[in-house]
């Protein structure tokens, strides 16, 4: 069955195209991941199927009921969006997590059982007398995902739910959104720039590029399809496409561009897409001598600050993301602009 | 200086004796105010939410109008009042001239301006997103501004109080669409009016007396909602140990 179809939809902000002419469908119990450059808009298909951004033209049914973007309160109440930015609530993680069923007229002794249910769902018991906004960021990401999940809409869309979080509190939210969808059989629509759980959890991918779907499918096939579609893959962290040529060695050297030659420990010819796990790569001040076959010296253009970790990203000539703890930034004095060397085995390079 | 101390002396003899006159004069003032308050809330809540909610066109300078307007010269628009309230005016059909009506409407239109600014101001810098999280959580419009609205509280309370204390302190207005009038009948004398009147002519024990209420009063009326907003963050934090403490006791049964 299907929860909800995007015939034609487009959306414009004036004489700027987000969304061309898109067509999509959603079905029942599936996990649908969108996989985009920024600005593909990910974003903007997530907002209009929680109906709070109107298309500019095509049509949207929800349930087999055509959409009539004057009047979304009722298909409202039947979807909900968990954005990228956690945004609570100033009060209390429970008046957080309890508003919509309020408004949904919940009796208060339901309320208390499903606010409970799905503190526990993300980890977090007891925490309902805490203050939202004091929670740490992760923890605060795991609130909204519970505020959302409580609603137990027909359909639930995550706008990068684990981008900003560290490996422990990402873990828990894709456990969480493994189990709802498995167990409730909730539907779920979710963007990601992450390529584990891009091949990881949904059932299908729809790639997308400049307001447009290029491709729909299983990981499988939309994977099998990498050389067509390398910008909506180039979004991803660590992702980079190149060719590839075999060594005596018996690895492969993959021309990224920019003078960037990964070698992988995989006997390769031709295009190839790779990946490296950012937690896989070693960060330091000097060249390390060790066993590892890739070393590249760059600057940090980026820092990011998560929990109890730091994502930082390094432009070797092609821009590496590499996720390292708060003590070894601290330990390396690091900061923006600041000259490092990044290292990786050549086993590391996993090829897509 | 050995009359400013007798007159000092005689404020405090009133004061402490609870004279008639004196907290006539003074409830007056704060059922005045407190009025003039809860009109201002009434239309300058929905004013400042509807600009700084929508986005429309000249809402700056709508805002920079509101901004301006607080500081009109109490008498300026105490002298527009006036000629709007007298007999000939284009509200003198109400014949609110020289009644509590005119005063309350008087200081409810003085303090919209501060009111809307502080709020608007408040409003705005609440995260955007909030709106939107509260529609994506099933909220119509009116309950996402609602939302708004709370995560707003501190500043619309603040607004709401900066307003009282300019209200209840304001002499030019209230004067000049009150009159000032005591005795039998509409009464309309306030605490600020009075002491402006004593001082003319040499009441000054009253003046003094009516002086330092008027401190007491602004004080203890900031003072408590201080200590009411103060308390409920004491009752919100107090509550995480005991629920920690119950949890612990539970886990050990």
């Amino acid at each position: 069955m299907i929860v909800a179809e995007l015939t034609d939809v487009t959306k414009a902000y004036g004489a700027k195209v987000v969304l061309d002419a898109v067509n999509l469908q959603i079905h029942e119990g599936e996990i649908l991941a969108l996989l985009g450059p920024n600005g593909s808009g990910k974003t903007t298909i997530l907002k209009i199927l929680a109906f709070i951004e109107n298309p500019t033209g095509g049509e949207v049914t929800f349930q087999g009921e055509k959409v009539h973007f004057k009047n979304t309160e009722k298909v409202r109440l039947q979807s909900t969006l968990v954005f990228q930015k956690t945004t609570v609530f100033g009060t209390s993680v429970y008046n957080n997590i309890a508003y919509g069923l309020k408004l949904r007229k919940v009796p208060k002794e339901t309320r208390n059982r499903e606010v409970k249910k799905a503190l526990e769902l993300v980890k977090l018991e007891g925490f309902e007398k805490r203050n939202a906004r004091k929670l740490s960021g992760g923890e605060q990401q795991r609130v909204a995902i519970a505020r959302a999940l409580v609603l137990k809409t027909r359909l639930l869309l995550l706008d990068e739910p684990t981008a900003n979080l560290d490996p422990k509190n990402a873990g828990i939210l894709e456990e969480v959104i493994d189990t709802v969808n498995r167990q409730n059989k909730i539907t779920i629509v979710m963007a990601t720039h992450n390529m584990f759980q891009a091949r990881k959890l949904p059932h299908r991918i729809a790639l997308m590029d400049e307001g447009k779907i290029t491709e729909v499918g299983t990981p499988a096939e939309v994977f099998g399809k990498l050389s067509k579609n390398l910008a909506s893959f180039a979004a991803v962290d660590n992702t980079f496409t190149g060719t590839a040529k075999a060594t005596a060695s018996g690895t492969s050297k993959v021309d990224v561009g920019n003078g960037v030659q990964i070698e992988v420990a995989a006997q390769k010819q031709g295009a190839t897409a790779i990946f490296i796990n950012p937690q896989d790569i070693i960060l330091s001040k000097t060249a390390v001598k060790s066993s590892a076959r890739n070393v590249f010296g760059g600057k940090i253009t980026e820092i990011t600050d998560l929990d109890s970790l730091v994502k930082l990203k390094v432009n070797v000539g092609k821009p590496f993301v590499v996720q390292i703890t708060k003590q070894s930034f601290n330990d390396l004095g690091l900061c923006l602009n600041a000259e490092v060397f990044i290292t990786f085995k050549a086993s590391s390079v996993q090829v897509l | 200086m050995a009359d400013i101390l007798s007159d000092t002396l005689q404020a405090f003899q009133l004061i402490l004796s609870g004279d008639p006159t004196i907290y006539g004069i003074v409830s007056r003032s704060l059922f005045f105010s407190g009025t003039a308050i809860i009109l201002a809330i009434l239309w300058g809540t929905p004013l400042s939410m509807f600009i700084a909610m929508k986005e429309f066109r000249g809402k700056t300078i709508i805002k920079t109008f509101f901004n301006t307007l607080i500081g009109l010269p109490t008498v300026v628009l105490g002298l527009i009042l006036f000629l709007s309230f007298s007999r000939g005016g284009p509200l003198g059909f109400l014949g609110l001239l020289y009644t509590p009506g005119a005063i309350m409407i008087g200081q409810a239109i003085l303090v919209t301006p501060i009111l809307v600014s502080i709020g608007v101001s408040a409003i705005e810098s609440v995260d955007p997103e909030i709106m939107n999280l509260a529609q994506t959580l099933g909220a119509s419009e009116s309950q996402a501004q609602i939302a708004v609205l709370k995560e707003a509280i501190n500043g619309i309370i603040l607004s709401d109080l900066a307003s009282f204390n300019r209200a209840i302190g304001e002499l030019g207005v209230v004067l000049m669409v009150g009159g000032n009038i005591e005795g039998g009948g509409i009464q309309t004398a306030v605490m600020t009016t009075s002491i402006a009147r004593d001082v003319q002519i040499s009441e000054f024990g009253l003046a003094i007396a009516l002086g330092i209420l008027l401190v007491l009063i602004l004080f203890a009326i900031n003072m408590i909602v201080v200590v009411a907003r103060k308390g409920y963050y004491i009752v919100e934090l107090a509550k995480p140990p005991f629920a920690r403490f119950k949890r612990r006791r539970e886990n050990k049964q």
